[in-house]
């Protein structure tokens, strides 16, 4: 507690132990459990710098949780401080996943177990639905932004383009939309 | 060898289209592990998601089934070093980079372009998971309930997957 310790000060075991901790007990979500380890608790970064951390995290491809380990990891101790970190996060839920893989494959198809996946798949649409209305919320801005993003759900759903396709044709329209000579002059009108 | 090989290539692809989260690569997923190699059913692929939203962590470790399914615990750890390695790779690239980047004009335009890109792929994930697991006015109506309790109230995701779980067990019990 206190001032922020310097980068130099976490060792590769503190690292791996701490991301260790927020893979297994980050139910529900990661991003809260990283904070309040991270910048809460050990310190290592400050809430700036988390949320600077966290919208890069969001921009690049891969998880949320898998591109912040990398982050932080690589801020506190280079490349090695990245792998303890990743190593760390996905370890308790790997081998979690690993044994109800094995159990599901057993046990699957027993009605009660299949009554209650369905329940929880319904669940689980939700939860998505929910997640897709907060990042909605905070990032897009204005009509336009919503053209790109229904373009993008009708070439996926109804056109049957593969991902990377439509990645990279609506991925390119809109960065051109959001060119920097078009985004600098909004910034100066505000 | 051919299956370990096949989930190698499968999951380091499918790492590369995880933009704005997991579920963006979710109807490639479908295409690459159901239909094309076969390792499970749709059915199977959405249970195996769902019940990954319970567990602590990355919320795809999912992966791990898959790869335990299609080439036990080698084709599980295979699985996932394919999964996270390219864009782990990426991060840290970008990470030492971004000093440099901050400068870059075109930065601020391709992290707002993908904005809504990335939200327009999970929506379209999400889309083609609904396809498969909202099947009737039971399922739909569980889904829009967790939606607009967590609208309403700051509450753990995870309990409320629990609780799906729960209403499944007691109304999905053929009589």
């Amino acid at each position: 507690m206190g001032t922020p310790v310097s980068a130099a000060a976490v060792s590769i075991r503190d690292i791996f132990l701490e991301f260790l901790v927020i893979g297994a007990t980050s139910f529900g979500g990661v991003v809260p459990y990283l904070r309040g380890a991270l910048v809460n608790k050990r310190r290592w970064i400050d809430d700036k710098e988390f949320v600077q951390m966290l919208s890069i995290s969001q921009s690049l491809p891969g998880l949320n949780a898998s591109n912040m380990a990398i982050l932080v990891g690589e801020k506190l101790h280079g490349m090695m401080g990245s792998i303890a970190a990743i190593v760390g996060i996905c370890l308790p839920g790997g081998v979690l996943m690993y044994l109800v893989g094995m159990f599901y494959h057993l046990h699957g198809d027993h009605v009660w177990a299949t009554a209650a996946l369905k329940g929880v798949a319904a669940a689980a649409v939700g939860l998505i639905l929910s997640t897709v209305l907060q990042l909605s919320k905070k990032s897009l801005a204005g009509k336009v932004d919503f053209i790109f993003m229904a373009m993008t759900v009708l070439s996926v759903n109804r056109l049957h383009q593969s991902v990377p396709r439509t990645l990279i044709v609506v991925g390119i329209l809109a960065i051109l939309f959001h060119r920097p000579s078009r985004t600098e002059k909004a910034r100066i009108a505000q | 060898m051919k299956q370990i090989s096949a989930l190698a290539r499968v999951f380091a692809y499918l790492s590369l289209l995880t933009v704005g989260g997991g579920m963006a690569a979710f109807p490639e997923m479908k295409v690459l592990t159901v239909e094309v190699h076969k390792w499970l059913t749709f059915a199977q692929l959405i249970h195996l998601y769902s019940v990954g939203q319970l567990a602590p962590g990355p919320n795809m470790m999912m992966i791990v089934s898959i790869g335990q399914w299609a080439g036990g615990f080698l084709g599980a750890l295979v699985t996932v070093v394919a999964f996270f390695g390219p864009t782990a790779l990426l991060a840290f690239v970008v990470a030492r980079l971004w000093k440099r980047l901050e400068r870059w004009r075109w930065r601020a335009s391709i992290q707002q372009g993908l904005a809504p890109v990335s939200i327009g792929l999970l929506l379209a994930g999400c889309f083609t998971m609904a396809k498969g697991a909202i099947t009737g006015l039971d399922t739909g109506t569980i889904a829009v309930g967790v939606l607009l309790i967590l609208q309403r109230y700051k509450i753990n995701p995870a309990l409320l997957v629990l609780a799906g779980a729960a209403v499944g067990a007691f109304s999905f019990i053929p009589k």
